[in-house]
């Protein structure tokens, strides 16, 4: 597999545009399934997705041939979820009121969205169930969490795709397991 | 567990990330065996993973490559141009000199059209520029695809380009020249240049 990878990216490089649908082919799965459960939404998810197939493909050029081309990739996929995370949150003001409310600000809004009434989530099944509390991770934690048990990448794997110490990886894993675990017992 | 000390947790995970050493573990069971507290937050974790790691594989669209390729950006010559034109710095500097360059000459090239510098006082009649008698013209004169007949004064240099200059009685203060080819348009150009170039600092 990776013989035939590094044929079809040369062949890229060299301007052989087709070539690169049999890279696509060979990581949509991964891609997509990151990006869904990094969103937990199906249009946003293949949007993302393929623009990190696009990046890909403008930057192959500056990706080095001696490391995993894998890593590189969930790397693009990774950051452009993570953008895009951020820049879904504060597009409103938690202290403007909501319009047709009685003195309710958007903390009280955000507040019944966030966090479903515990019947509701005892009856969704189990798929359901798993996305929402994925989604309830803070970013820092839902990422490690996704690669780690989702995506079943190692730990240096991770370090090397978020770009940071092994070390704070570790912790972060910890930490994101733990607020699972609180998330789960709750109820 | 308040009471248990923080490093049991940490082993939990040192042993959920399969890191932990052997005299790690060996605490870690020995506190398991002791404490339900502790027990039941081991396996709150390994519940939390479990429950994570049973997500069902996600399979991306049917359509995706497709969707892929076509958001690819199209120009294949034009990245091959930009991978030129970077190994090519010297080349590419001498076409853009070269290309100014000859947009300033050929844009002052002599065509056809019959031009002359405007005074007050010259005639014109067809192609041939009067200086009439008894007049005095101040400033130069050019002319261009056209003959210059001076029978009166001009107070500055007179140049005719492509034509003929005839003079009986005229007097000129300044310079005359003509020019008829290529070459010495061209030097007259450069010269033209230099001396503008040396009026900046006059």
């Amino acid at each position: 597999m990776d013989a035939l990878l590094n044929k079809r990216i040369k062949q890229v490089l060299k301007g052989d545009q087709n070539a690169f649908t049999d890279v696509v082919t060979l990581y949509q799965h991964k891609l997509y399934q990151l990006c869904y459960r990094m969103l937990g939404n199906k249009q946003e998810a293949e949007d993302i997705a393929q623009e990190a197939f696009v990046r890909a493909y403008i930057n192959l050029h500056s990706y080095d041939q001696k490391r995993k081309f894998s890593t590189w990739l969930y790397r693009i996929a990774t950051n452009l979820c993570i953008d895009r995370i951020r820049k879904k949150k504060p597009d409103y003001y938690l202290d403007a009121e909501v319009p047709g409310t009685d003195g309710l600000d958007m903390y009280s809004h955000i507040a019944a969205t966030d966090q479903l009434p515990e019947d509701a989530v005892e009856q969704m099944d189990l798929q359901d169930r798993i996305q929402y509390e994925i989604s309830r991770l803070p970013d820092k934690y839902r990422s490690v969490i996704v690669l780690k048990y989702i995506e079943e990448l190692s730990l240096q794997e991770i370090s090397e795709i978020l770009d940071m110490p092994l070390g704070t990886v570790k912790t972060r894993i910890h930490r994101g397991r733990e607020a699972l675990r609180k998330q789960l017992n709750n109820l | 567990m308040s009471t248990c000390p923080q490093y049991i947790v940490d082993y939990m995970h040192e042993y959920l990330d399969g890191d932990i050493s052997r005299e790690h573990e060996q605490q870690l069971k020995k506190h398991l065996q002791d404490c339900s507290d502790c027990q039941q937050h081991m396996h709150q974790l390994s519940d939390t993973i479990a429950f994570v790691k049973s997500a069902a594989h996600i399979t991306a669209p049917p359509n995706f490559e497709e969707q892929v390729m076509k958001r690819l950006p199209k120009p294949k010559q034009r990245l091959g141009v930009q991978k030129w034109l970077r190994r090519h710095p010297i080349i590419v500097a001498a076409a853009v000199f070269l290309f100014f360059m000859s947009a300033t000459l050929l844009n002052n090239y002599p065509n056809d059209e019959f031009s002359v510098t405007k005074q007050p006082n010259l005639v014109v009649d067809g192609q041939t520029v009067i200086v009439p008698e008894g007049e005095v013209v101040k400033g130069d004169i050019v002319v261009k695809n056209g003959d210059l007949v001076i029978e009166g004064e001009v107070d500055g240099n007179v140049t005719v380009i492509n034509g003929q200059y005839m003079a009986s009685t005229a007097v000129v203060t300044g310079q005359i020249e003509e020019i008829d080819e290529t070459f010495e348009w061209l030097w007259y150009e450069m010269k033209r240049m230099a001396n503008d170039f040396m009026a900046l600092f006059e």
